[in-house]
């Protein structure tokens, strides 16, 4: 489903994000990504819906070749869908607006049937009651869930979320993951950038460590979490677990 | 100061047919308003042109509005009424040329020239404003609306302007009012708007002080109610729950 072959990407003359990044992720398959603070995790996940461009290297995404400068990209980025740390909701939307806006102005939908997909999708992720109130009305653990309804509108082929539980309170993230792992059942391939290693143990297929832009690891969580081979992911995995032992 | 202040002034009768001076100032009233409001629509609507191009990352396009803004911001209204009255009309091409300077009425052609000059130099303050409103939504309304899909075109339509525009209403209605108070250079040209009449009367009455009196009266109420409407318009269009759309 998405096949990256030999990407690198810079920021700037020197700075090496992304280094030779191989990886292929199958159908219906859900890949945990983790590494510390600016390794490059919110980069990599960027350049599989071109926010981020890259400067060498292949993406495939469903079959097309996105780093082809001749691809249409708004079309791969209808079969993608985005789920990000802030939300970013649009304000000025109610709810099922945010849900149906794209589903009518890209894919040409009837507002009526557009409506009808929004309350199936809300119904779905528990928040139909809220559908005539604006984002700012919700708390951001409803929000992050209509912004997760707002990526399914598009019935989209992927989906990728990157930190989608860093910018909520404590007591907001088992409903979003509640809603991710629901979604891991029905069988949407997905990327998930995160920390939450209950998420990566429990639901995800693979794990994969990211480091300076470089992927050191690419394991089944039982491995990862059990014998990890670098000394990066060892610590890494001693810091971001050690408050659950304490 | 032994001024006779003379208020029945604006009843008495101008000595052309039925009519009095308050009609004199109700016309010039009429005249101030549609170049105002005319010149407005000009204004919004390039504005909004101009103030996208400003925004967007191809190099060559915001460089046209910021030539354009530089242009109409730098020179005083004043000139450019002149320019478009006295020169513009000279370089029109034939038959548009004999049109406009003989097939039109003379306060006809005096009246686009004001519309012209008016909405092009609102038009590069708007783009300032709606280039500002743009920039100061945070960068992720961007990319949601590029990562569902959405091309360029309607990531402005329906995401970033109708949000910029709400935070802009407040500078947006100052140069509403502005445009209303600078509409009054058509006097210098020969309309009669609302300042002409007020001259015009006190020429043929003496009653300076009355007449300026009456036409400040009138300028006033006219911005407090243009005010009061923007006022309602922005309750109106607040999005229920959030403080400010700039924030973040
Ligand atoms: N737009 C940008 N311009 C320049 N450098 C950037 C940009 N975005 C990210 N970076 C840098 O790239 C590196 C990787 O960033 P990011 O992918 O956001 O890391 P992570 O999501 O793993 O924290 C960081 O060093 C960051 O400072
Ligand atoms: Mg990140």
């Amino acid at each position: 489903m998405i096949r990256f072959n030999k990407v690198n990407k810079w920021f700037g003359r020197d700075h090496h994000v992304l280094k030779n990044i191989t990886l292929e992720v199958k159908q219906g398959e859900v890949v945990v990504v983790c590494g510390p603070s600016g390794s490059g995790k919110s980069t990599l996940i960027r350049t599989i819906n071109q926010l981020e461009p890259v400067n060498d290297g292949v993406i495939i995404v469903d079959g097309i070749t996105i780093t082809d400068p001749k691809t249409n990209i708004n079309k791969v980025r209808e079969e993608v869908g985005f789920v990000f740390q802030h939300f970013n909701l649009y304000p000025h939307l109610t709810v099922l607006e945010n849900i149906t806006l794209a589903p009518i102005q890209v894919r040409k939908m009837e507002k009526a049937a557009a409506e009808q997909l929004g309350v199936e999708l809300l119904e779905r992720v528990g928040l139909l009651n809220k559908k005539d109130v604006y984002p700012a009305q919700l708390s951001g653990g409803q929000q992050q869930r209509v912004a997760i309804a707002r990526g399914l509108a598009m019935r989209p082929k992927v989906m990728l979320f990157d930190e989608p539980t860093s910018a909520l309170d404590p007591e907001m993230i088992g409903e979003v993951l509640k809603v991710m792992q629901d979604l891991a059942e029905s069988g949407m391939t997905m990327v998930v950038v995160t920390h939450e290693m209950g998420f990566a143990r429990e639901v995800s297929d693979r794990v994969i460590f990211l480091d300076h832009g470089e992927i050191l690891e690419d394991a089944k969580p039982e491995d990862f979490f059990t014998n990890p081979q670098h000394e990066r992911a060892k610590q890494f995995l001693r810091q971001i677990l050690a408050p659950m032992h304490q | 100061m032994n001024y006779h202040w003379d208020w029945g002034i604006f009843f008495k009768s101008t000595g052309i047919g039925q009519e009095i001076y308050l009609h004199w100032f109700i016309t010039g009233l009429g005249w101030t308003v549609a170049l105002s409001l005319s010149g407005w629509l000009i204004a919004m609507l390039l504005g909004t042109v101009l103030g996208v191009l400003r925004t967007l990352p191809q190099r060559s396009l915001s460089a046209i509005g910021t030539a354009y803004v530089n242009l109409f911001r730098n020179v005083p209204l004043l000139v450019q009424l002149f320019v478009w009255y006295f020169i513009v009309p000279d370089y029109l091409p034939e038959p548009i040329q004999t049109w406009f300077k003989q097939g039109l009425k003379p306060e006809i052609s005096g009246f686009i020239s004001v519309v012209a000059c008016l909405g092009l130099f609102t038009a590069a303050r708007v783009c300032e404003q709606v280039r500002t409103g743009i920039q100061a939504l945070p960068r992720g309304q961007i990319n949601a609306a590029l990562a569902l899909g959405l091309n360029p075109w309607k990531t402005y339509r329906h995401v970033l302007l109708p949000q910029a525009f709400r935070i802009i209403i407040p500078p947006l209605t100052s140069e509403f009012l502005n445009i209303f108070k600078n509409s009054s250079v058509a006097s210098l040209i020969g309309l009669m708007d609302l300042l002409a009449q007020t001259k015009q009367t006190a020429e043929f009455t003496a009653n300076l002080f009355e007449a300026f009196t009456l036409a400040t009266l009138i300028y006033f109420t006219l911005n407090m109610s243009l005010m009061l409407m923007m006022r309602w318009l922005e309750k109106r269009v607040k999005v229920p729950g959030l403080i400010s759309l700039g924030g973040k």
